[in-house]
């Protein structure tokens, strides 16, 4: 008899349901951040090495494809913010059932969604 | 440690196809993870047809008619068939659930039935469930009571009383059958079961340190503080999501992280 026990399908078979999702996002948005945040030091070191410099700066920005990486960064950052608040909440021990859950699940997307287009209206 | 694929003798194939010409008239396709041990083959999905005239309305009703009418080498744990004991926790339409308390009826698609998620396998849906056993053995799942000089009053002969509202800090918690579905549905256990307590475990600790008769809250407190044991929790709240009696480990375990922060 065989004492060479299988693994059971995990990642493969379990349903993707929101809670992971919600939560594996909130990782996902936190190292794209970080790698954004290199990108913000790159701007200010730019601008810091005078006009010359900077233009190159505007040269790459005016790229659409730029611009859609920024947009889906400010959402990262206002995705990581609101749903970064309710951990805070549930840190505390509230909010946590259920059906509170998936609210503020879809509240933090809405906000974020939100947010970002009203930022990119105003700038 | 985190290992996204599966290895190669848990690689799971194409298997047998169950059925038959007959005419069936309320048709429910069944796919069924089997693995014998008793061979060297890796684990496969076997196809079974059931009619749902001829059925009883669960999922385990389905299993019992499989295991009577067409394949009785087809092997799972059942006991209560009334959700009470938690003996048949298994992975069915991507949710961990136990089967007894699923309705056939909710699940549109073909149904396809896994054992628990990360666990070696015994046979077929039978998971083995020793290490996460001996994990609650390990947070002392029985009423505590120091005699020493300080607690005194303990060694009085009198009866230990509870009012009723210290009895329900205890409700949401007692309720749970340790059927391991929460345990098994969390990223988190399947990439650090070897030191993650996992959230049934982490609700029984929460039980047991909200009694008003245990004396040794304290330490009990002390003795799951620890990166490994309980900080593994990142509030996925797969847990919560899963569990079939409707419980909350997730909030179990951010109360017991909170009175860590405040008690210790």
């Amino acid at each position: 008899m065989s004492t060479n026990r299988p693994l059971s399908p995990h990642l493969s078979i379990h349903k993707k349901v929101l809670t992971a999702t919600f939560s594996i996002f909130h990782r996902f948005t936190g190292i794209f951040l970080s790698l954004g945040s290199a990108l913000v030091s790159l701007w200010v070191l730019l601008i810091a090495l005078g006009p010359s410099y900077y233009n190159l700066f505007e040269l790459i920005s005016s790229y659409l494809v730029f611009k859609i990486f920024l947009f889906i960064w400010t959402v990262g950052v206002f995705y990581h913010l609101f749903n970064g608040i309710r951990y805070l909440f549930w840190s505390f021990g509230k909010g946590m059932d259920l059906n509170t859950v998936y609210l503020s699940g879809y509240l933090v997307i809405i906000l974020s969604i939100s947010s970002s287009i009203v930022i990119w209206v105003l700038i | 440690m985190v290992q996204f694929t599966l290895p190669k003798n848990s690689v799971v194939k194409q298997g047998i196809d169950h059925r038959t010409d007959y005419k069936i008239e309320k048709s429910k396709k069944i796919i069924i993870y089997r693995w014998n041990p008793e061979n060297d083959e890796n684990p496969r999905l076997d196809t079974y047809e059931i009619d749902q005239n001829k059925c009883g309305p669960m999922v385990l009703d389905a299993l019992m008619k499989i295991k009577n009418e067409i394949d009785s080498t087809i092997t799972f744990r059942r006991s209560c068939r009334e959700g009470v004991c938690g003996s048949c926790a298994m992975n069915i339409d991507g949710i961990n659930t136990l089967a007894c308390l699923k309705p056939i009826e909710e699940i549109k698609s073909d149904i396809k039935i896994y054992p628990l998620p990360h666990m070696p396998v015994v046979k077929d849906l039978v998971p083995d469930l020793s290490q996460a056993y001996s994990q609650l053995e390990s947070i002392k799942p029985w009423l505590e009571r120091s005699n020493n000089a300080a607690n005194k009053d303990l060694n009085k002969l009198e009866e230990e009383k509870q009012s009723p509202k210290e009895r329900e800090k205890l409700d949401g918690q007692w309720e749970c059958v340790l059927c391991f579905c929460c345990t098994t549905s969390c990223p988190s256990y399947w990439w650090n079961s070897d030191e993650y307590l996992g959230p049934a475990v982490l609700l029984q600790a929460a039980r047991w340190v909200n009694d008003s008769r245990d004396s040794e809250r304290k330490k009990r407190l002390q003795d799951i503080n620890d990166s490994m044991k309980l900080y593994r929790c990142h509030s996925i709240m797969n847990c919560t999501r899963s569990c079939p009696k409707g419980l909350n480990p997730a909030k179990a375990i951010a109360d017991l992280k909170k009175a860590i922060v405040t008690e210790l």
